[in-house]
């Protein structure tokens, strides 16, 4: 056990060994034609180097499999065998090599995603019973401890500030890098840094249950993840690895020829076709994470690759998201009233137009709020100082039986035609305000919609809860191919459907609090994620920070990534039949070319996976 | 149950994943259906009952394939 254990460590020696073998047993033949210098020493190398090959080879076929370990030993004997020591030699030490290239470079493929994990805080100062801080690890923090943090540490817990102020780079969590001021009772998240000050903290979640352990976990699920077609790779190289071996034990039972049956051992070798995908993916998925997009594996990689129709909620995602209250009518009098049973009910809810009303009226007296009744898609009813108020949708008026006039017919017909959303308030089934509401559409989303299209998306569909007038108007502005209003969570998620019926392949990009059903539904849910919604967890694709101008980037890699690995597929079948063909139809093929090639399209596959990792949408026109 | 994950020196090799998988699924105490081999983060994830199989044993059996542990942890789920 512990030799074969020194043995595979002495892996790297054994490379350059080999090498220098090899040489000598090459210059000695050819230069000084001394063969039995030129025997030994390359049969030396070919025990040598296939030793550890060998022992891999042994532990693989304990377990019941048949790697590539065991083909290359049998080769590699079958040569020695025959002896054809030139050809064992090379192809053992072509094999070692290759394996450590592969290592050095695949390891570079990982880099992206490993910067991101190496960002996880590993030790903390725990308060102990005598109530000093000692130092220790993360692993040993549970929630309830009480935890200081020092200038330029890292934040080891989510949790909330006990006593202390300071600064913390959030980047890790938000992406944005500058520093957010902290105080008593402000929430602090594992992975942020802080940058000067001291806090004291109470652990609240630890661990993966942190926003940055879960992100982590996403990611490293997510490079791991499979597609279809990798676990049809996968079953298919389990089968495949065998049959090369039954291959080639066949064609020496009828040729009686061991260097054809050695040789088909050795262009067997799956290598390229089993490693292309996944090092495609994770240098994808690196490259997003890098850049503060999520993409959760392989399988949506794919998806995302072909969407042909983008579906947004407006709300949120083509605007700010933070609407204010921009026109208002009052009907009849006793305004001051109105607006304090109006602040009052509305304090009830915590719906954007809500806050909006709320913010907008500012300081008034607040009326105790009974009865309160939140009508879906409509708004909102509550019994205030005796009174019924109401304030909602038109919809709502019409159930309330309030009565419109033409002046407030007209109002409502003038109000849309600005792009606002409409809040009506009726006391006692009597129309007394009309608010308009609108939100801020997000800078550069025109330019980012651009270039979405460009990437050939045909369809850029708007949905949202809002009038028809609001939701064309964006429409309008942005350039987008349809859009809808009226939509209640339950008509975006069945228009959705409809879409996908159509042959449609549809991404959805919604904040994902009341989208969720359209986020599940469409083949590419899009979070726009601040890195602590639950959306996080229901989507496919996450937009860290809720930063729009991430997607058409995540789009464009997703691409990219599909991309990269078709190519490797069609690199490592074609280097498989190109090889299969020469042996059976060309001259020069041998066990040693053979081997060369396949070492060489392995690191041709890792190579072309590392180009993702600089993947970077090219600027438009107008940012150049 | 418990539930652990390993951490392994980096896998290059696809055949790898194979191996290990097999050897732990080949674990008695192990959930079969639970393991899980994670090419790319070097991850073994696994299920286990304690009262049959120490996290040891099953390190022992991934290193006897040749494969460093670099870390190592399990929770009672």
């Amino acid at each position: 056990m512990s030799m074969q254990r020194y043995i595979l460590s002495k892996k790297n020696p054994i490379i350059v060994i080999s090498a220098v073998l090899i040489v000598l047993g090459f210059t000695s033949a050819m230069v000084f034609h001394n063969e039995t210098v030129a025997v030994w020493s390359l049969a030396i190398a070919s025990v040598l180097g296939v030793a550890p090959i060998a022992i891999q080879a042994y532990q693989a076929l304990r377990v019941r499999v048949v790697s590539i370990d065991v083909l290359v030993t049998i080769a590699v004997a079958g040569a020695f065998f025959i002896r054809n020591f030139e050809e064992s030699a090379i192809v053992t030490f072509l094999f070692l090599f290759g394996a450590f290239l592969e290592q050095r470079t695949i390891n570079k493929t990982r880099s992206a995603i490993k910067e991101l994990t190496e960002m996880a805080p590993e030790s903390a100062l725990k308060q102990m019973e005598n109530g000093e801080f000692v130092e220790v690890e993360v692993d040993e923090v549970d929630e309830g401890d009480i935890l200081l943090v020092k200038t330029g540490a890292k934040v080891p817990v989510d949790g909330a500030v006990l006593s202390g102020e300071g600064y913390i780079n959030e980047a890790s969590i938000t992406g944005e890098s500058v520093p957010v001021g902290k105080e008593k009772g402000s929430s602090v998240f594992a992975g942020t840094i802080l940058d000067n000050g001291t806090l004291q903290i109470v652990a609240e979640r630890v661990g993966e249950d942190t926003t940055f352990g879960r992100i982590i976990e996403l990611v490293e699920e997510a490079q791991d993840s499979k597609s279809e077609a990798e676990r049809f790779i996968d079953r298919f190289s389990k089968y495949y690895t065998p049959a090369v071996l039954v291959l080639a034990f066949i064609v020496w039972l009828i040729s009686r020829d061991i260097e054809l049956a050695i040789t088909i051992l050795v262009l067997g070798c799956p290598g390229a076709l089993v490693i292309g995908v996944p090092v495609s993916n994770v240098a994808g998925i690196g490259n997003g994470a890098r850049h503060g997009v999520l993409l959760k594996g392989s399988e949506v990689i794919g998806d995302f690759s072909r969407v042909d129709t983008v579906v947004f909620d407006k709300t949120g995602t083509l605007t700010v998201g933070n609407p204010k209250v921009a026109d208002e009518r009052i009907y009849g009098t006793d305004s001051e009233e109105l607006m304090a049973y109006l602040a009052s009910v509305e304090g009830e809810s915590d719906h954007p137009l809500a806050k909006a009303i709320v913010e907008h009226i500012g300081s008034t007296e607040f009326y105790p709020v009974e009865n309160t009744d939140v009508v879906k898609g409509g708004g909102i009813v509550a019994q205030v100082n005796g009174h019924r108020v109401a304030v909602g949708n038109a919809a709502l008026m019409d159930q309330e039986n309030v009565h419109m006039s033409k002046e407030v017919t007209a109002d409502i017909a003038s109000f849309e035609q600005k792009g606002n959303s409409l809040v009506l308030v009726s006391i006692d089934s009597e129309l007394k305000a009309l608010l308009g509401i609108r939100d801020q559409i997000r800078p550069g989303v025109k330019n980012d919609l651009k270039k979405l299209k460009k990437l050939g998306v045909k369809n850029l569909v708007v949905l949202s809860g809002d009038n028809q007038g609001t939701v064309d108007l964006v429409a309008q502005d942005l350039g987008l191919t349809e859009a809808h209003g009226h939509m209640l969570p339950e008509d975006k998620s069945a228009f959705i459907e409809e879409l996908i019926g159509k042959g449609k392949i549809v991404a959805f990009v919604g904040d994902g609090v009341n989208d969720s059903p359209s986020l599940a539904l469409a083949q590419i849910g899009i979070a726009m994620g601040s890195g602590t919604d639950v959306a996080i967890e229901t989507s496919d694709v996450v937009l860290m920070n809720s930063d729009f101008s991430r997607l058409p980037h995540a789009l464009g890699l997703a691409k990219a990534t599909a991309r990269n690995m078709r190519q490797n597929i069609i690199i490592a079948v074609g280097v498989v039949l190109v090889l299969l063909f020469s042996l059976f139809f060309s001259e020069w093929m041998n066990m040693s070319i053979g081997m060369l090639v396949h070492e060489a399209s392995i690191l041709v596959v890792i190579l072309n996976g590392m180009r993702l990792l600089r993947y970077k949408l090219r600027p438009t026109r107008e940012e150049k | 149950m418990h539930k652990a994950t390993i951490q392994l020196e980096a896998l290059i090799c696809p055949s790898c994943v194979q191996k290990i998988e097999k050897a732990t699924k080949g674990l008695s105490g192990v959930d079969q259906d639970s393991v899980k081999v994670m090419f790319n983060s070097s991850k073994v994830k696994f299920d286990f009952d304690a009262d049959k199989i120490s996290l040891e044993d099953v390190e022992k059996a991934i290193t006897a394939l040749g494969f460093e542990v670099i870390k190592s942890q399990a929770k009672a789920k």
